[in-house]
């Protein structure tokens, strides 16, 4: 009844106009931005990678948590990926699943350690985002796996479309909507938000905490793994510095998309949404004419802005409530 | 009067405990926690802090396993390891403060865990809200069910807990102390409300400060003091002074062993004290060598009026004057150095600093003092200064550097007196400083109080216990929602008095 | 622990006793002194010198210590505030950036042909800004400290790289960059060390002997009861940030001399380190705990594994795999004693309480 009101007030519409303003600024300025067709798959594709892991970065946050170690986990998994290519002949879509597990399993330890250990997840992840590298570094070494190494069925993926929409899109998407399904209309979904708004409150409640949070942790997990298998298709190289990195972007993303780093708020729409005007800002930035030097700041400042935003939301929510009370009494 | 052993009900009881007791560490929260509540029946549950009235309720509701005693439900025992075995089993409590999950809406915090699915898993948020407004419309309230429950009111919360307990269809609902912080329109829906569920059949348990609700709500009424259950009886056969009696259980006179003082100048002069939706137009005067009570109902904005003064809380208006010089308004730090100290309510977060030393929590109002040019500390120094103030309160420690989280309620109470008094304020502002702790320390506390008036400190007193405050106060501040609404010496001051401007009706 | 003393409800049991005799600690000065984390990382510090020293060649040589300090001396010098930070219950994550932007504004000015001591000089400014910034975001607008810093991370990042695009400025006086890698005369070790240890004790006296320090603590532990007791919150953390944000700046100026190189790049990714050698140093990520003779001692533990393993030929990126293992073992260890304890804990009382009177 009211679902046009709620989009037009959701946080999520906010940052999807400006990725919207960001794409039409710099599609005036250079039309082949969009309207070519490198362009137009390069709009689609590059922001992918970090979608992928900033919805499962999402969905650790929302539980109150973080998870670090994503970018190490791409790492692995791509090399794990790589690896299985070069020296097997084991099909492709088995390596995929392959490296899927594989980051589960990763995600898992993490998940295991926070919420078995009660230890908190970001000295946690900060550990694993260095042991995890630090393994993939001892097993690569100074090796790296080349495009030659990838079977072309499998490499096509980086590149295929599908009715003009490029297939790797077409994969984050469907994780994205599963995703946002799954957080929004099941009840394990919104006990995601019960933990992160009040994890005291949803023990007493009698909410099984630990078992979300491991869950939240091997879906974050899974999501580097599968980013770590695009990462083959699209690049075709891998070397021990793969996805190094991306947990910032991750995590960046989701807070630009309205994820709250104390949790209980936000969705991977957000977040996803957060990711795609990220990577579009990277690109758009040369177009417009500001060197792409500059682009970590413009990451930056979206950011702080991001959360000041909230912050002055919140408050001027809470304002209005309050006024509302006293005109009701 | 009430037999110590209830006579065997006709029906099985909905709930009962028989002598439960519970300790933790050294401390024995309950002795012998004995209950019974029927159904279609509110029972009322009275007794002072620390009589275990809580550590009671947290055991019904599954949140702590009893040491020992029975807990039979509708007749059969039952062993909850957890509030969710309690709550599938039709137990549900309404905390005080209720414990929400702010960030979502009221509906989801209503069906959290259990709401209606259609295929695939998918929750059905149609009938959900139907089911939501179908409650309300039944409560005979008016709450949005789509709006987030970050900053609903108290009363609000308290209605959303008790939906949720009857989407629940729980047999057996408990009030701890739900209408403490409600205003006289939300105690009247809350009690409509109670009376239709007690109707329906279910079992009620109601525990409360204030006696006039006792009388106008429950059918009987069970007594505990110092843990261990005292009494049961219909609420026809008796009355407050009856209740009071076995509540204190011993002369008030004992109690309070109050110190003849030569009352002296004014030392604190607060003036039109004002709080936006707070407190406003808060006046009064504390002398040297007075005892001044500050009475009033939990909610009423006491403490509010108290961490203004102390400057922890900023104020809209008004002045606060410690002995002729003006305190500037939200800073302790500058209150401190003007004479002003504040023993807080809240003892565990605001009083200590829990994880810290005895010494460490000794000094820390004192810190600056004791270091040598304002700039070095040492913990050779901090050890000495805190000899003293520990010895002086008799604080039982075996070494300074014990932490003070494993201290019983009492004996941490004396180490926050301690800290303040190492401050030597000229005014001491105390907030509930008896409230948790056991009897011979209380007994300690009010000796400590009235000996710092004989010295010519000037003290505040809030307290919610009649009797503490018609013992130990020279004169009496009333404040009911925001104001001070009567001012009453001591040679007049009654029971009666009290609570009839406290509760703003006639008692 | 309380003493089993019954509680006194009369003023003659008190009377009687006369003033008590506090003993100003439980146990004896040894077991104060080896008992707690800082000692066993020390001692972990100790161990790995010892193996090193004794397994891998070359390792005793002075000059391992003089490049072990060199490499180490950013992370050591910026673990000071962050510790201090850190017990408050906050973070500063933009630490290696705030680095970065250093390096870049001393390369800009340099290319304009500014003294050095003045170049310098705005660098430190320009990191005490930033600190100030991050300072300002989290005590004034009240937004929590991760989030912050992780967009000041991105942001001085970026604005070190936009000042300086992919040039590299290393056009620096000679006396400046020697200096940076000099040795106090007559030894091999480093002269920024000096550097490091006034650094070290001025922190280590703010955080252990003032009542700054007390407050830093009362902070960490209970927010609440740091605001009864006088403690000004905001004004402290907005200090330690602007603190963060200066030592970051020093550090970059060291980096950049010592490499003889100003990018806007330098030194990413080392706030993990720092974060890392201050939580394996025994400091709580949830405030209120730890110690600075522990942190030096954990980015030191950090330095000699790595320069240990590059001297026995294994590539230097393996530290990460320690590093990491280290820090996760430490919390996961801290997690378990502590479970340990409380356990014992409640086993004695529970047997105190079964054989013992009644207490009321």
């Amino acid at each position: 009844m009211n679902s046009l009101k709620r989009l037009t007030r959701a946080r999520e519409t906010g940052i999807l106009l400006a990725f919207l303003l960001v794409v039409i600024a710099t599609t005036v300025k250079n039309p082949s931005f969009v309207f070519s067709q490198d362009g137009f798959r390069d709009l689609l594709v590059t922001p992918m990678l970090v979608l992928l892991i900033a919805v499962g970065e999402a969905m650790v946050i929302i539980t109150r948590n973080v998870d670090l170690s994503v970018g190490s986990v791409i790492g692995l998994t791509a090399y794990t990926a790589g690896t299985l290519f070069k020296y097997t002949d084991i099909p492709w879509l088995l390596v995929a699943l392959i490296a899927i597990a594989g980051g589960a399993a990763l995600g898992a330890v993490n998940g295991l350690l926070i919420s078995i250990a009660k230890v908190p997840s970001l000295v946690i992840t900060l550990g694993t985002l260095y042991a995890f590298r630090g393994i993939n570094v001892l097993w690569t070494g100074s090796n790296r796996i080349n495009s030659t190494d990838i079977p072309n069925d499998f490499q096509m993926i980086g590149t295929a479309q599908l009715l003009y929409i490029p297939v790797i899109t077409i994969i984050a998407a469907v994780v994205l909507i599963a995703a946002a399904w799954y957080l929004r209309n099941t009840r394990g979904g919104r006990e995601f938000y019960a933990i992160g708004s009040d994890p005291d409150a949803a023990n007493l409640y009698g909410l099984k905490v630990g078992r979300r949070v491991l869950l939240a942790f091997i879906v974050s997990g899974a999501l580097a793994g599968l980013a770590g298998v695009l990462y083959v298709a699209r690049y075709g190289t891998v070397d021990s510095q793969a996805g190094s990195g991306f947990e910032l972007q991750a995590v960046g993303a989701a807070v630009i998309g309205g994820v709250a780093i104390f949790g209980g708020i936000g969705s991977v729409w957000g977040a996803a949404i957060g990711a795609m005007l990220l990577l579009t800002i990277n690109r758009a930035l040369p177009v417009l004419g500001i060197q792409d030097f500059w682009q970590q700041a413009v990451v930056g400042a979206l950011i702080i802005a991001a959360i000041v935003l909230d912050r002055i939301l919140a408050l001027r929510q809470a304002r209005r409530l309050t006024v509302m009370e006293d005109s009701q009494a | 009067m009430a037999s110590p052993a209830t006579p065997a009900p006709r029906a099985t009881p909905a709930l009962e405990l028989r002598t439960i007791s519970k300790s933790f560490g050294a401390v024995v929260a309950l002795r012998s926690g004995t209950l019974t509540l029927e159904h279609g029946k509110i029972m009322a549950l009275v007794g002072e802090n620390g009589a275990g009235k809580s550590t009671l309720v947290k055991i019904i509701a599954g949140l702590y396993q009893p040491d020992s005693g029975e807990f039979l439900l509708e007749g059969r025992p039952v062993e909850f390891r957890s509030t969710a075995e309690a709550k599938a089993a039709g137990i549900a409590v309404i905390y005080q403060e209720p414990t929400l999950f702010p960030d979502l809406t009221v509906t989801e915090n209503i069906f959290m865990g259990r709401q209606p699915l259609r295929s695939f898993g998918r929750i059905d948020r149609k009938s959900m809200h139907a089911e939501a407004i179908a409650l309300f419309q039944r409560l005979g309230v008016r709450i949005n069910p789509d709006r987030q429950a970050r900053g609903l009111s108290i009363a609000d919360q308290q209605i959303i807990e008790i939906a949720k307990a009857i989407s629940l269809d729980a047999r057996v609902l408990i009030m701890d102390e739900p209408t403490a912080a409600l205003s006289g329109v939300e105690v009247d829906r809350l009690f409509a409300v109670a009376r239709s569920l007690r109707d329906e059949g279910r079992a009620l348990l109601f525990i409360s400060h204030r006696f006039d609700e006792v009388f106008a709500l429950c059918d009987s009424v069970t007594v505990m003091r110092d843990g261990a259950y005292i009494s049961t009886a219909k609420i026809a056969d008796t009355d407050v002074d009856e209740i009071v009696r076995q509540m204190v259980g011993r002369d008030v006179a004992d109690l309070f062993p109050k110190q003849q003082t030569t009352i002296g100048d004014v030392l604190l002069d607060v003036k039109g004290l004002t709080s936006a939706g707070i407190f406003d137009d808060i006046s009064f005067q504390v002398r040297s060598g007075e005892i001044v009570g500050l009475a009033g109902l939990v909610g009423a904005g006491r403490s509010e009026v108290a961490r203004a003064v102390f400057g922890v809380d900023g104020y809209d208006g008004g002045t606060v004057v410690l002995a002729g010089s003006r305190v500037p308004g939200h800073d302790p730090a500058a209150a401190m150095r003007a004479g002003l100290a504040l023993v807080p309510e809240d003892r565990r977060r605001e009083g200590l600093v829990i994880g810290a030393s005895v010494a460490e929590n000794l000094t820390i109002a004192i810190r600056q003092r004791l270091s040598a040019a304002g700039l070095f500390i040492t913990g050779r120094r901090e050890n000495e200064a805190s000899r003293v103030w520990a010895s002086r309160l008799e604080v039982k420690s075996s070494a300074l550097d014990a932490e003070v989280g494993t201290f019983s309620g009492g004996n941490q109470q004396k180490v926050v007196l301690a800290k303040w008094l190492a401050t030597e304020p000229r005014v001491l502002i105390v907030d509930e400083p008896t409230r948790g702790i056991d009897v011979g320390t209380k007994a300690e506390v009010h000796r400590l109080l009235s000996q710092l008036a004989g010295e010519g400190l000037g003290i505040l007193m809030i307290s919610s216990e009649l009797p503490e405050v018609l013992g130990m106060a020279d004169r009496v501040l009333v404040m009911r929602e925001g104001r001070i609404t009567a001012t009453i010496e001591r040679a007049d001051a009654t029971a009666e008095s009290v609570m009839r401007a406290a509760t703003g009706a006639a008692a | 622990m309380t003493t089993t003393t019954p509680p006194t409800t009369g003023s003659a049991a008190n009377a009687a006793s006369g003033a008590r005799n506090y003993p100003g600690y439980g146990r004896p000065f040894w077991q104060r002194l080896l008992l707690r984390r800082e000692a066993a990382i020390i001692g972990l510090l100790v161990v790995v010198i010892v193996v090193a020293s004794a397994t891998v060649p070359h390792f005793a040589a002075p000059i391992t210590y003089n490049f072990l300090l060199l490499d180490m001396a950013p992370v050591l010098l910026i673990s000071l505030p962050m510790t201090l930070i850190i017990i408050t219950g906050e973070i500063d994550l933009s630490v290696a950036s705030a680095m970065g932007l250093s390096s870049s504004v001393i390369g800009l000015l340099t290319q304009a042909h500014w003294p050095f001591p003045a170049a310098a000089g705005v660098a430190l400014v320009v990191g005490a800004v930033g600190g100030a910034v991050n300072g300002l975001l989290v005590t004034r607008v009240g937004l929590p400290s991760l989030a912050v810093t992780i967009g000041t991370l991105a942001l001085y990042r970026g604005v070190a790289q936009g000042l300086l695009g992919t040039t590299a400025v290393t056009s620096f006086p000679a006396f400046w960059t020697d200096l940076a890698t000099s040795t106090i005369p007559g030894t091999l070790i480093p002269s920024v060390t000096i550097v490091i240890a006034v650094l070290a004790i001025v922190f280590g006296v703010l955080l252990h002997f003032t009542p700054f320090g007390r407050g830093i603590y009362a902070i960490g532990l209970s927010p609440d009861a740091a605001v009864f007791s006088g403690v000004k919150i905001q004004r402290t953390k907005f200090i330690l940030f602007v603190l963060a944000g200066l030592v970051s700046a020093l550090a970059g100026i060291f980096y950049t001399l010592r490499f003889g190189s100003a990018r806007g790049d330098n030194a990413t990714g080392l706030e993990l380190s720092v974060v890392a050698a201050v939580l394996l140093g025994g400091v709580s990520i949830f405030g209120g705990r730890g110690a600075l003779p522990g942190v030096l001692a954990g980015a030191l533990v950090i330095g000699v594994l790595a320069s240990a393993l590059r001297l026995a030929g294994i590539t230097s990126d393996v530290i990460n795999v320690i590093t990491g293992t280290l820090l996760v073992l430490s919390v996961i260890l801290t997690s378990f004693l502590a479970w340990l304890q409380r356990t014992r804990l409640s086993a004695g009382r529970k047997r105190r309480v079964t054989n013992g009177p009644a207490s009321s």
